[in-house]
């Protein structure tokens, strides 16, 4: 294998992890700001990318400018879920929280299994076909797009956690809620902003690799997996670091494909998230709330 | 003078454990009053429900003639009860800005907000120097400064403060005493709850003494200084509450 080979896997490694960064982010916001994980991430995910592909089969619209459609209607199911099962058993124990996101993980599934039926399908974009060549190395225009698209959308998340009140707000909330409370910040309101914002994120990574990658009801596993590895390195629930893990775990993903075999990439994303679980419990950088 | 706070004859409890007995208390405009007793006493729990994070099981509590018992904290934000906690309850990852601007969440962002936070830094010049690092690098004393500054942001027409001096040095002690007295002089209504019964009656107006979740003793801060009683029960032989 020569190196250029490697050179082109960590090329296409980081295009990727520039989408499991996103859904990283998304998966920590909640972890951060309300101690929930959430199984079902990857199927929103999944609904996302059938919603881009039903704009474009029905009003031929491509994948790119269906992302902030795809944006505001996840937005709306993520404050919908919260309002309508995370925040009734927030109040019942840990167990309740972990087994009703687990719940709509199956939920969401099926639902799609039983409507959709488990054919592959691929909405088609301008931008999927196109070959983008840097020297010897060559990346796909539909990846390329995704890469930049996600860390664009990551980028203007933090912006708005950093500098927005409603941002400052969110952090707070995930620092101390009580003291949250003493300043008029309603725990209630932000965690579903949080949760819109989560599936959202979900959303707009749906949309982003539509143009080069098939729809089925099981393609949440792509970015499940590598997305909760991804938050474990970057330390659970500090979404900066979720950003750099998903980035790395991109990496171990396709450069690891290729210097083993493809079958087993899965594989080598959950020992990297089982190593740093048994070195750092906490998480591998850090581990503190942003 | 008019009252701001009116607190009568208010139960609370922690499930079937009643810590509030019929407490009763008058808070008139720009006093500063301090709550003391023994642990248990019910001091803290007191300010916890006029704050709104335990509502009264009976009573009344009034700010300003309006009944507020019952309400939860935003709500009696936006009426001005500014409450800073016994504990820390500072936001460590963000910075000292960030604290101090969400201190005035409840307000809208305007210019005021910037003026307001300006004039709190004038008054903590300590944390004006840091006010953008993170609030995890703070010493003891420039927490509660902070947090003291935070609560000033909401503009409050009454400030209530749990334990401001806690575990804190006799020289910061002096400090946060002296900085709660520049509170007071802007015309702010305080309550603080105190451990240290000694210097809260020297810097108060007037004092409640409580004792099993009732009020014991009430009276102007020297007067209680100078009671025999007082100083028996409450603060020691005599010396002691330093």
């Amino acid at each position: 294998m020569t190196a250029e080979i490697v050179l082109q896997s960590v090329v296409s490694g980081l295009m990727f992890g520039g989408v499991i960064a996103l859904v990283a982010v998304g998966i920590s916001l909640i972890w951060g700001v309300m101690d929930v994980i959430n199984f079902a991430y990857g199927e929103y995910l999944m609904w996302a990318m059938y919603l881009t592909f039903f704009l474009y089969a029905g009003a031929g619209l491509d994948p790119l400018v269906s992302v902030p459609v795809n944006a505001l209607v996840l937005f709306a199911a993520g404050v919908l879920t919260y309002r309508l099962v995370i925040a009734r058993v927030m109040r019942g124990p840990i167990f309740a929280q972990l087994l009703s996101t687990f719940g709509l993980f199956v939920l969401l599934r099926y639902a799609a299994w039983l409507l959709f039926r488990p054919d592959d399908r691929q909405a088609q974009s301008l931008v999927s076909n196109g070959v983008v060549k840097l020297g010897e190395l060559r990346v796909s225009t539909g990846e390329l797009v995704a890469f930049v698209g996600s860390v664009l959308a990551t980028t203007a998340l933090f912006w708005f956690l950093t500098w927005t009140k409603t941002g400052k707000a969110l952090r707070a909330v995930a620092q101390d809620r009580e003291a949250a409370l003493a300043l008029g910040i309603e725990p209630d309101r932000l965690y579903a902003i949080a949760w819109g914002i989560s599936a959202a994120a979900a959303g707009v990574a749906g949309s982003l690799v539509s143009s080069f990658m098939y729809v089925n009801p099981l393609v949440g596993d792509v970015f499940l997996l590598p997305g909760f590895a991804a938050v474990a390195l970057g330390g659970f629930g500090n979404v900066y670091g979720a950003f750099a893990g998903g980035l790395v775990i991109g990496v171990v993903n396709v450069t690891g494909g290729t210097l083993t075999m493809p079958k087993v990439k899965l594989a080598l994303v959950y020992l990297v998230f089982l190593a740093v679980l048994f070195m750092r419990p906490r998480g591998l950088f850090g581990g503190r709330r942003q | 003078m008019t009252s701001v706070l009116v607190v009568d004859d208010v139960h609370a409890s922690y499930g079937r454990f009643d810590v509030l007995r019929g407490i009763s208390l008058r808070v008139a405009s720009g006093e500063l009053v301090a709550v003391l007793g023994p642990n248990g006493a019910g001091k803290s729990t007191l300010l916890k429900t006029i704050a709104g994070f335990l509502a009264p099981r009976q009573g009344s509590i009034t700010l300003h003639g309006e009944a507020i018992g019952g309400l939860r904290p935003p709500a009696l934000l936006r009426k001005g009860i500014a409450y800073v906690m016994q504990r820390s309850s500072l936001f460590p990852k963000m910075t000292i800005q960030e604290n101090l601007e969400l201190g005035a969440y409840v307000r809208e962002t305007t210019d005021e907000v910037r003026t307001d936070i300006e004039r709190v830094l004038a008054l903590f010049p300590r944390l004006a120097e840091r006010r953008r690092q993170r609030a995890e690098g703070l010493s003891g004393g420039e927490r509660r400064m902070l947090e003291i500054g935070r609560g000033l942001l909401l503009r409050p027409r009454l400030l209530l403060l749990d334990e401001p001096t806690m575990g804190l040095a006799p020289l910061v002690m002096d400090l946060i005493f002296d900085k709660i007295l520049e509170v007071r002089a802007t015309g702010t209504t305080v309550v603080m709850v105190e451990q240290n019964a000694r210097r809260a009656l020297e810097v108060s107006d007037r004092a409640y003494v409580l004792e099993q979740g009732q009020t014991r003793v009430e009276g102007r801060g020297e007067e209680l200084l100078r009671s025999e009683a007082v100083r028996r029960a409450y603060l020691g032989s005599g010396t002691a509450g330093r």
